[in-house]
């Protein structure tokens, strides 16, 4: 029996009228865990009940408690008929397992009805007494911490990086089980609502235990996701990285691990040896569908391809997937000659990595994108406790992804997600990840070691070496245009890099980033089961092809040479494929200039053809000018012999020549000639080529005060302010069947895309200047005519007076960053340690502190202000103000119920008293900010309360009544907001990091009136501090030793 | 193409000010965007028209979702839904609850049930103001008014705890309730002069002096169900006016009070040989309105008896305003100097306010 589960029943709030004679409510409250229900008595005639119930005691075992969540139903009572339910709550009580997060869960919870949605709320009070004998219990995995965070979370230091996890259970859906006939709606949903909170439980403790078996103690970058399989069933499947964290708790702890970027890499005796290549290349390998498997289990393996850039020049006259196929059969046929320069020496099946971001010095070198592509035929899961055939899936798929890195060159895979569509009975699985040369001190002992035998005793240079190829140059196992190293000038870099991280803190970039998007759809003839995968499988490697071309023009014709974050998403629909590939691009600096995209026409001797051809031409000339004095690329002019030479020129020369060249505030002009050197040809020989000439153009850039791009930070924005703005937008578009060509499709779906983006720019207008960052699409295809584009994202506002100062050289931008890293990572334990360890030498971090401030120029006062609002408004919070305090004291009633909300929020006031009116104060409901980013701007981590993981199901049968779909859907998304911040207040946080909504399935029936939608959500729950409030506490109170635990201790108890 | 669907939810709910007033001005969606489209807004953001058509029909779906909460506004405080920043919630009430001038005096002292209710049609025709928007101005009288009607302590205070508005508001809306439970006429034509600031101010100062809460405790009978101390006026103090016949019907009286008043004015007053010889006529003008208010039909026409009496009159012989206070001023001290009167205390509470009311409304 190790551990007591004990809850309380407070009170409820704006309870809905459930008597309509008396418009008043008799309510009481169901307490159910396990099998064990516990019941308040009837609070009569009252839509405000004071319960104050006894502690109601559960003695379960941990794992129900991992697996199983409390559930909390209010019923309102009567005597002579059935009592009827108002509403469930549903608390996930994992984050009071482990001892570092949340003591206790108490708030206001909104009480949530899948027909009726929220009616009114309940306040709650949860603890849990654990027994110290976890370890005997082998089932249990209590004690492992969870992060959706892809990085280290901030107020941890990673000892080791163990690796990929994963795991899969499978149950049939309620929805389809034969009792689903005579049940109500709400009963389903209501099922299928436990079922998966069940279901994640489990696969958590599952996966926690894989941890514990690695000696892991966390797992970072946690995705579950959820396949809704219909008839065959339901699948609960989770990715992550098996970490083991350390606490920054004392400042010697800290320094060593990652400190200085630059310090890191001098110390770091890992550089690549001269043998190592990159690569950029778009490579298909097709496994063609294996006979054997078609009676059963259907499933055609796709092409894959390996993205990097493509070799300049090539993809318009190389043309068609066709020659990739080829390409890449060379490159398996390569691969086996030995191409891999590495011996493997992994004790894991998989070196994935689900992390986006790493400590400084852990990534040695990017290969470029890897992703493979399965299409399966979903049958019935036979025996949900034996789900094998899953398992067997995503293991192909992996083991793909895995020979695709090792092609590259590349032992790991780091920014990796998996991903599936499913329509009907066909299913695609996706993988996708970037081939990754990695720092083997930070990962499991002897995982990797046959890497470091590699390596050569010299110095990494800073900012670059991660562009540099980790691949042989001479077995490349595909076309790609090498140059040394722009910045180094040592080693081998391709001309275009693709990846699916965030960019690193020290890559050098110049110039801001953008948003880059493809988007792509075909029409697909409906089809049934086999035959219909073996569709879907011809059309995909055309559709990637597709893809990648659209991004490689995107790309060039914005001036940039790489892209970063890059999710490529195919959806599968009745009758036709949608392809949406987003990404981040940017200059990076220690690539080659990227060329222009140069037209040719395929019947030169007629000439208002040529004329046309010319004037296209100009047109795209002119873009990409435009696009580089918009995204202020100006790289440092490098003279054509420099670039031109094979042999590498002295490291003195050339820093010479760099130097010179960034002095000069000149922005380069497009060269045409140059262009022609090594530009990128765009044959025009059919309409379909000129339609994707047009549409290249038709992309409108954001208007001027606004950045987009879908990374954690804008490159060349450093400058935030600490206003946010987290959201989530969804439009469905009815296409017409009459005219459905693959044209039509395209542009409906490219407009729907700039249509959206449009009104987003619109809506945040108030928030300029601002970048919306990590804006994640989603296209999802309900039914035959329908595209639905989800759109989650965050507007974050930043100073423009220092955009501005920021827009100098690259090298001063890159020093200022790697310095406000510094800041930081510094300032905490400098905090910390100021008086326990008076004397501690610390000049450096010192150093970085003020110059980081004084780079950042502006003062922390100035940039704590952001919210602006009318004076009118001023005037109207302050007299509310006081009509609230009268009201308070007037209505006895209410005073206790304030009271507790207060106490559960780590915004009330007894935690850090020096602060500047916080801005809850004022309210009642404290705020709780979300962003789908893992840090807040301006803002400081103090503690990771736990994860949040929600899924919720919204059913009407009024739906006309209810606003239309748009009303239904709006009021769902609003209500699934406030449900997860009502989650994240009563574990004492007042933000969510890294949140994501990671489905929003909608179906409606107009002519039935009806309408579902399920959501499921996740994130971190966590304790934020402003940077300002931080730094009052730390000058006023400077004989206090105050950890960050202690810190956080107070704000729940 | 057609858009089936397209929402736009932030964590904090966005509320364009705007937008914000021309749903409150009863607009519909298509003419939102249209007097948008007119407020050139199109150029100064690059959007298109299809854009302003999403982003007011979100305002406008938003809207819709709050009026829910903004009938009760502590509901508003405490839900959990939408994430306001507090400065926006007072924005959002108060700007609900506000209210033109015009439709205000067409609904003064009505009564705030479905019968007047049916006549917004004729006022929205009249004054120009949406139908919606009427609507909304007299539903928002009305619930304050079923609130606060039967509750006690002061009503400026309880408007503005249930309903959570600013000061200013809350006096305005303690005005509407007191002359709706009142029914005084506004109406009438020679009424038509009179902003609905005028009766406001009457209301407050009668609030303060005339009705039971004025008196404090209600102490002659404090355990009875006098709940409503601020909406009614006293009754008793009503009986007690008809004591005040005596200054008019006692022709001693009437005169000493005259030479009084003429003695004390002579030589101030630009219109004094006016004033002389009005003097009985308005005297008995005014003591008559206060002999007359213990029954409710006379307390209905009080506004139109004190312009007929003492405004109309006064005006007709071209008083200025400072003749009026002057003369007022006079009038209500002196009656301290008649020996014979014995009800001073109540002259003085029917007076002090009276003669406030009459220098608010004494204008063109």
């Amino acid at each position: 029996m190790p551990g007591k589960l004990k809850v309380k029943i407070v009170a409820g709030r704006h309870l809905p009228v459930m008597d309509r004679a008396s418009d008043l409510t008799d309510a009481f409250v169901e307490v159910k865990f396990g099998n064990t229900t516990f019941k308040t008595d009837v609070y009569l005639k009252s839509l405000n009940p004071q319960w104050n119930s006894e502690w109601f005691k559960f003695e379960v075992d941990d794992e129900d408690l991992q697996d199983e969540p409390l559930q909390i139903t209010v019923l309102d009572h009567d005597t002579y008929s059935a009592n009827d339910a108002i509403g469930k709550v549903y608390i996930d009580i994992d984050p009071l397992l482990y001892s570092e997060a949340a003591t206790v869960i108490s708030g206001w919870f909104p009480i949530y009805d899948t027909i009726h949605g929220i009616r009114g709320e309940i306040n709650v009070v949860v603890k849990v007494d654990l027994f110290n004998d976890l370890n005997r219990f082998r089932q249990s995995s209590c004690g492992v911490k969870f992060f959706c965070t892809t990085s280290i979370p901030k107020c941890y230091r990673a000892v080791i990086i163990h690796g990929f996890v994963e795991e899969l259970v499978v149950n049939e859906d309620p929805e389809y089980q034969w009792i689903d006939r005579i049940r109500t709606p709400r009963a389903s949903n209501e099922a299928r609502q436990r079922l998966i909170s069940l279901m994640s439980g489990e696969l958590q403790r599952k996966i926690g235990l894989k941890v514990l078996e690695m000696r892991g103690n966390a797992v970072v970058g946690y995705l579950q996701c959820f396949d809704l399989e219909g008839e065959s069933g339901l699948v609960v499947r989770a990715i992550g990285t098996a970490c083991t964290l350390d606490k920054l708790s004392s400042p010697a702890a800290f320094l060593p691990a990652c400190s200085s970027p630059s310090k890191e890499m001098k110390e770091s005796p890992l550089v690549h040896p001269p043998s190592h290549g990159c690569r950029s290349t778009h490579n298909s390998p097709i496994h063609t569908a294996t006979g054997s498997r078609l009676t059963q289990n259907f499933s055609v393996s796709v092409p894959t391809l390996i993205y990097t850039g493509m070799g300049s020049g090539s993809a318009g006259k190389e043309g068609g997937p066709f020659k990739a196929l080829l390409r890449q059969q060379t490159q398996s046929a390569l691969e086996q000659r030995g191409g891999s320069p590495h011996r493997f020496c992994r004790r894991r099946e998989f070196p994935f990595f689900t992390l986006t971001a790493f400590p400084p010095g852990f990534l040695v070198h990017v290969g470029g994108v890897v992703s493979a592509r399965s299409v399966k035929l979903l049958d019935r899961i036979h025996n949900p406790d034996e789900p094998e055939t899953r398992d067997a899936w995503w293991a192909e798929i992996r083991q793909e992804i895995k020979s695709h890195a090792k092609a590259l060159g590349c032992h790991a895979v780091v920014g990796y997600s998996e991903s599936t569509s499913i329509c009907e009975e066909v299913c695609i699985l996706s993988a996708s990840g970037t081939a990754a040369v990695l720092n083997p001190r930070f990962l499991q002992d002897g995982t990797m070691e046959g890497c470091l035998e590699q390596r050569l005793e010299e110095n990494l240079p800073a900012g670059c070496g991660f562009c540099h190829i980790p691949y042989d140059e001479l077995n490349m196992p595909f076309p790609a245009h090498l140059t040394y190293c722009y910045n180094c000038r040592k080693q081998k870099v391709p001309d275009v890099l693709f990846t699916t991280i965030d960019l690193p803190i020290d890559a050098t970039v110049i110039g801001k980033g953008c948003l880059i998007q493809a988007r792509l759809c075909r029409l697909k003839k409906k089809a049934q089961a086999e035959a219909n995968a073996t569709a879907i499988s011809n059309l995909l490697p055309f559709m990637e092809y597709e893809v990648h071309t659209q991004l490689m023009n995107k790309l060039k014709l914005k001036g940039m040479n790489a892209l970063f974050g890059l999710r490529i998403q195919i959806t599968v629909g009745e009758n036709m494929l949608m392809g949406l590939a987003s990404a981040t691009g940017v200059y990076l600096a220690a690539l080659p200039t990227p060329g222009g995209i140069q037209i040719a026409g395929k019947t030169p001797n007629d000439g208002s053809y040529e004329q046309h051809i010319s004037h296209m031409q100009k047109k795209i000339n002119d873009t990409i000018a435009k696009n580089k004095e918009l995204y202020e690329i100006s790289p440092p002019d490098i003279s054509e012999e420099i670039i031109g030479s094979p042999i590498p020129e002295p490291r003195q020369r050339s820093r010479l020549l760099r130097s010179q060249s960034e002095s000069s505030d000149e922005v380069t002009e497009l060269d045409l000639s140059h262009g022609k050197k090594d530009a990128f040809v765009l044959e025009i020989d059919d309409t379909d080529a000129m339609e994707d000439v047009h549409s290249l153009l038709t992309d409108v850039p954001p208007p001027s005060g606004f950045y987009s791009c879908n990374t954690e930070i804008m490159p060349g924005i450093n400058n935030w302010t600490s206003e946010i703005q987290m959201f989530t937008s969804v439009r469905v578009i009815r296409l017409s069947s009459l005219n459905l060509t693959n044209q039509a499709l395209n542009k409906n779906f490219n407009d729907l895309c700039e249509n959206l983006l449009k009104s987003l720019y619109f809506k945040l207008r108030s928030m300029i200047p601002c970048c919306l960052c990590h804006v994640n699409f989603t296209v999802s295809l309900p039914e035959d005519e329908l595209i639905q584009v989800t759109v989650t994202a965050v507007a974050i506002t930043f100073d423009k007076n220092q955009a501005l100062q920021t827009a100098k050289t690259h090298v001063e931008k890159s020093l200022q960053r790697a310095s406000t890293d510094n800041e930081e990572l510094l300032q905490f334990p400098l905090e910390l340690c100021s008086d326990s360890l008076p004397s501690h030498p610390f000049p450096p971090a010192k150093e970085h502190l003020e110059s980081a401030s004084s780079n950042s120029g502006i003062p922390a006062a100035q940039r704590a202000t952001s919210v602006d609002y009318s004076s009118f408004a001023d005037r109207c919070s302050s007299w509310i103000e006081l009509i609230k305090l009268k009201a308070q004291t007037i209505r006895r009633g209410s005073i206790k119920t304030t009271v507790t909300v207060e106490k559960a929020s780590p915004m009330g006031e007894g935690n850090f008293r020096n602060r500047s009116t916080p801005p809850c104060a004022n309210s009642t409901v404290g705020v709780v900010k979300m962003t789908p980013l893992s840090f807040i701007p301006g803002a400081k981590i103090t503690k990771y309360l736990g994860i949040i993981n929600m899924f919720f199901i919204r059913e009407t049968t009024s739906l006309r009544e209810e606003g239309g779909v748009s009303g239904f859907l709006h009021a769902f998304i609003a209500e699934v907001f406030a449900m997860v911040r009502a989650h994240v207040a009563a574990l004492g946080g007042n933000a969510v990091v890294s949140y994501i909504m990671k489905q929003c399935v909608f179906m409606e029936n107009p002519n039935k009136n009806q309408a579902q939608c399920l959501i499921n959500v996740s994130g971190d729950a966590v304790v934020f501090v402003r940077e300002s409030e931080l730094e009052v506490v730390s000058t006023q109170q400077p004989t206090t030793n105050c950890p960050p635990s202690c810190a956080g201790g107070e704000v729940t108890t | 193409m057609t858009s089936e669907l397209d929402i736009f939810v932030g964590n904090t709910t966005l509320i364009d000010e705007d937008v914000y007033r021309l749903w409150l001005d009863g607009y519909s969606v298509s003419d939102a965007v249209a007097l948008r489209v007119r407020s050139g807004i199109l150029e100064q953001t690059g959007a298109t028209a299809a854009v302003l058509q999403s982003d007011t029909m979100d305002h406008y779906r938003t809207f819709h979702m709050l009026e829910r909460l903004l009938h009760a506004p502590p509901k508003l405080l405490h839900q959990l839904i939408f994430q306001i920043p507090p400065s926006r919630q007072a924005l959002l009430i108060e700007r609900y609850y506000a209210f033109d001038e015009a439709f205000v005096r067409e609904v003064l002292g009505k009564k705030l049930s479905k019968g007047t209710k049916k006549d917004l049609d004729d006022i929205s025709t009249k004054t120009g103001i949406t139908l919606k928007s009427c609507r909304r101005q007299f539903d928002n009288f009305k619930r304050v008014f079923k609130v606060v009607e039967e509750m006690r302590g002061s009503l400026v205070d309880n408007i503005q705890q249930h309903f959570l508005l600013s000061d200013r508001l809350a006096r305005d809306y303690a005005a509407i309730v007191f002359f709706a439970n009142n029914r005084f006429e506004t109406g009438k034509k020679k009424l038509q002069y009179l902003s609905f600031g005028d009766f406001a101010y009457c209301a407050e100062l009668m609030i303060q002096n005339w009705t039971l809460g004025a008196v404090g405790e209600a102490p002659t009978h404090p355990d009875s169900q006098v709940d409503d101390m601020d909406v009614d006026l006293d009754k008793e103090f009503l009986q007690d006016l008809k004591e005040l016949k005596m200054l008019v019907a006692d022709k001693d009286l009437l005169d000493l009070h005259k030479s009084l008043v003429c003695t004390a004015l002579r030589g101030k007053l630009g219109v004094f040989s006016e004033m002389e010889a009005n003097f009985k006529n308005l005297s008995r003008g005014l003591v008559n309105v206060a002999a007359k208010l213990t029954h409710n039909k006379d307390v209905r026409d009080l506004f139109v008896d004190l312009v007929e009496k003492f405004v109309e009159p006064c005006r007709s012989d071209h008083w200025p305003l400072s003749d009026v206070r002057l003369f007022l001023n006079q009038y209500s001290a002196s009656v301290h100097s008649l020996d014979g009167f014995r009800h001073q205390a109540l002259w003085d509470r029917y007076m002090g306010t009276l003669r406030g009311c009459l220098l608010r409304l004494y204008h063109d």
